[in-house]
């Protein structure tokens, strides 16, 4: 009994990361309807980032607020500069776009840090054990980040006429512009709002899985399977799905499948999701639109 | 004075087709022009022509400046308001978000007090405040569309068919609202309307499109006396 | 077909199978592998370049043929021909099961899945229940077949033309299939789904069937892997490779036969030269040619030729003519 609240405890955790990214992986859906494949990488160099902020002597917090603002930065200038250019592009090139970001950003990565596994620093390790050593507090510390990232971007989207602008720029760009909405840096802000969640979701979980250039890859597919679950036109649903993502994640491998076949997990999840309700929980359906 | 808005030689079209070939008109500030033709003449081509949303050449003046190379949230923020065919509802948001969205360019203090407004003139848009709006009927989404194009405030509106879909009671208090807010305001119209009797009553200059031509245009009022216009789009 | 065809026809089969006699060892095993990759693409193109539904996990296609022709090798003493049909028959058969969830939706969902497909395949190969199948992580090494008694070739010579022939022959194959009525309905989906379903098309079943023969092909390319690399292992078959395969098929040029070989060439040769440059550069090679290649020529190095070539020399050698059209703004709109 104890191991199953261990390990429930321990998905939240690790959901909490697949939320964030399942949020960001949906913000650049609704705006695009195209799926950033690119994500997890961007992340993972922001990730880079900071470590060597920290490593350059900057105390964790300022490193941490530092590195949003790059990720912003970077977000937005590659919405800018590189993804206008194929607005109007079929499904092929969105997709071949994104990839080839994945692999500039991976291989950056690996050339600018090199590719040896590292350690990154946690704010939260000083606390020791928390709840009986059900959970660590890093644990609880990366779940009370991401909660807070998150509801600070619910109440941004739900209560500033800026947030408002963004969801409509997403819904229907046509209408966007006649109210005067420039659409386009709408767009360029959801790819950046989209690279800081990617970003605080990569410094929050390399404590725990250790930076190298690969870090995220799993982790996406699991963000993936989170917004899938959720819905992948559903914000607050992707929140969920992450959440419940990693908790099934952490259950079925601990008592079904084995770590091994940990990312099988994700596969099967997705599969699932198709068959039985391609909507996702929370989403609308899809199915047979052409 | 000049025109507060200006067209002359307009061409525009969706890819390889043109639709206009070549119009003029203008609106008066203060005065309402209506726009008027069998469908597919290109009414409601024009009206986006002059915001920006199809490829379009030609000279447009603004209130004296050049907006035909400018982009659509640029002539939006230039004070020009378009209920757009269709309505352009944001059906996923509340009513009070589209609202608020019509209020997006502006940075003063009385957008609330002017969205109470609206809703004391449309009671069915306060009543369904915190609704989304894809739950309205077409008549209600048409008055949101209306709101939603005033409360930018802006200094000349664009109005495609805002007669249609809505009840003849309706559309008489709607042109009533019109009215008020033209004479409160002093706001330029430019109507596209089916109903052209409802049309030439209100307006103070009418053209009449054909196949992408201006075939006729005048006072409302000379335009309702000619025999030919009377035949084809009074019924009378 | 007029005479001058035949010649240039007979030309270049001469040309392709000049290297068995002039080439050896292991600038010969890159052309024969070079040659199975340019299968592997050919499949991908068939989902990816005809249908417009992008798969990112032929890898996993690749991998299972592999590992298909692989066991039934070793534990079950088929003949390494007799493996091809096998392998293409589980990867297509995984195909279908995956592509059907996916492609009854409009949307990104099958390059979602297949992605997934990818990541997770060469987990489970490494799984330690499929070990006594698998071999785990230590894989499985295949003996390589020795050349039939009445050719006088040497081992990789004989390797290198069976291959080629195997590839020809499924190019031809395809090349049949793309030019009918299959095509055709493949087409009007990629382009005009509504049209198409009005004309009475199933969309969802042309294009899980296109995906299930595109799996299937690039099975048989994993299969004919297996045969001549000698070996297969989870780590050759990481999700790298369907990301290599797609980065082939885009450079090479989508929907175009002659396209795969571009890309085939592109995948055997450009990340061996360039990591002698770097460890990171084949990846910003790779990401850069990539969406440069998306960004310049929307239909690859095979559209750029085509619109390049004179139209009499395109008659021959563009068997990939019957899909005029380029790719960009020629999908399945997704929405």
């Amino acid at each position: 009994m104890i191991g199953f609240l261990h390990q429930t405890l321990s998905g939240l955790a690790t959901g909490a990361i697949y939320a964030a990214v399942a949020l960001a992986l949906v913000m650049v859906y609704r705006a695009t309807h195209h799926l950033n494949f690119a994500q997890g990488e961007m992340a993972t160099f922001s990730t880079y980032i900071a470590l060597s902020l920290i490593q350059a002597g900057a105390p964790y917090w300022v490193a941490f607020v530092l590195t949003a603002l790059f990720s912003f930065v970077l977000g937005f200038a590659l919405e800018r500069l590189l993804l206008r250019r194929f607005a109007e592009a079929p499904g092929l090139t969105a997709v071949g776009v994104s990839i080839g970001l994945l692999l500039i950003f991976n291989a950056l990565s690996g050339w600018l840090f090199g590719f040896t596994v590292k350690q990154f620093p946690s704010p939260f390790e000083s606390g020791g054990v928390v709840l009986g050593g059900l959970v660590s507090a890093h644990e609880i510390g990366m779940v009370g980040v991401t909660l807070i990232v998150l509801l600070a971007v619910y109440a941004f989207f739900r209560f500033t006429p800026l947030g408002l602008a963004m969801r409509a720029a997403a819904a229907n760009p046509a209408s966007s512009r006649l109210v005067g909405i420039r659409v386009g840096r709408m767009l360029a802000l959801g790819w950046g709002l989209a690279a800081v969640l990617g970003s605080i979701a990569g410094m929050m979980v390399a404590p725990v899985v250790f930076l190298d250039p690969n870090m995220m890859f799993g982790i996406l597919l699991y963000a993936f399977a989170g917004a899938l679950l959720g819905g992948i036109d559903n914000p607050a649903g992707a929140v969920i799905g992450g959440f419940a993502v990693g908790v099934i994640e952490n259950l079925g491998g601990a008592y079904l499948v084995g770590t091994e076949l940990k990312l099988t997990l994700a596969l099967i999840i997705i599969a699932a999701v198709l068959v039985l309700r391609p909507a996702g929980l929370f989403g609308r359906i899809v199915v047979a639109r052409v | 004075m000049p025109a507060l808005l200006d067209i002359r030689d307009l061409h525009a079209g969706y890819g390889a087709g043109e639709v206009l070939h070549g119009i003029a008109l203008s609106v008066e500030s203060g005065g309402v022009t209506a726009l008027l033709g069998a469908n597919g003449a290109g009414k409601t081509t024009t009206l986006r022509a002059i915001c920006g949303m199809l490829p379009r050449s030609g000279e447009i003046s603004f209130d004296g400046a050049r907006i035909d190379a400018a982009t659509t949230e640029a002539i939006a923020r230039s004070g020009i308001a378009h209920v757009p065919d269709g309505r352009g509802t944001f059906l996923d948001l509340t009513v009070e978000e589209n609202m608020r969205l019509g209020a997006y360019i502006r940075r003063d203090r009385g957008v609330a007090a002017d969205i109470a407004r609206f809703c004391a003139l449309f009671p069915v848009l306060g009543a369904r405040f915190h609704q989304q709006a894809g739950t309205l009927s077409g008549g209600e989404q048409q008055m949101l569309a209306i709101a939603r194009a005033l409360l930018s405030r802006p200094r000349l509106l664009l109005l495609d068919e805002p007669s249609f879909g809505l009840a003849p009671l309706i559309v008489q208090q709607l042109f009533a609202t019109l009215a008020q807010i033209r004479a409160e305001s002093g706001i330029g119209i430019l109507l596209v309307e089916q109903n052209a009797g409802l049309a030439l009553d209100f307006a103070d200059h009418a053209c009449i499109l054909e196949a992408g031509r201006i075939a006729l245009a005048g006072t409302a009022a000379a335009l309702a006396a000619d025999a030919q216009v009377r035949r084809v789009y009074l019924g009378y | 077909m007029n005479a001058r065809r035949t010649a240039l026809w007979l030309f270049g089969a001469a040309l392709l199978v000049a290297p068995a006699f002039l080439m050896s060892g292991y600038r010969l095993f890159q052309l024969t592998s070079m040659a199975v990759y340019a299968v592997a693409i050919l499949g991908l193109d068939i989902v990816t370049g005809y249908t417009g539904q992008v798969s990112l996990g032929h890898g996993a296609f690749y991998a299972i043929g592999a590992y298909t022709g692989a066991i039934l090798m070793t534990q079950f003493g088929w003949p390494y021909w007799a493996t091809l049909p096998a392998g293409g028959a589980a990867a297509a058969l995984v195909g279908y099961a995956v592509g059907f969830p996916a492609l009854r939706l409009t949307g990104p969902y099958l390059a979602l899945v297949t992605y997934a497909l990818a990541v997770a395949v060469p987990q489970i190969l490494r799984a330690r229940a499929l070990e006594s199948w698998t071999g785990g992580a230590q894989g499985i090494v295949v003996t390589a077949p020795d050349p039939p008694a009445f050719l006088p070739l040497s081992q990789d010579a004989y390797l290198y033309l069976f291959t080629l022939a195997v590839a020809a022959l499924l190019f031809l194959l395809a090349r049949n299939m793309l030019s009918g009525r299959q095509l055709r309905a493949m087409i009007a989906v990629r382009d005009h789904a509504l049209a198409a379903e009005a004309a009475g098309i199933d969309i969802a079943r042309v294009k899980t069937r296109a995906f299930a023969v595109s799996a299937g092909i690039t099975g048989v390319a994993g299969a004919l892997g297996a045969i001549v690399v000698q070996f297969v292992a989870p780590d050759s078959f990481a999700a790298t490779l369907s990301i290599a395969l797609f980065v082939g098929l885009v450079v090479g040029g989508s929907a175009s036969l002659p396209g795969a070989l571009a890309g085939a060439a592109f995948v055997q040769f450009v990340p061996n030269l360039a990591e002698t440059v770097n460890k990171s550069a084949p990846g910003v090679i790779y990401g850069v040619l990539l969406v440069a290649a998306l960004y310049l020529m929307p239909s690859g190095v095979a559209g750029a030729l085509r619109r390049t070539l004179p139209a009499r020399l395109r008659t021959s050698t563009s068997p990939g003519k019957a899909t005029p059209l380029p790719n960009k703004g020629a999908t399945i709109h997704v929405d």
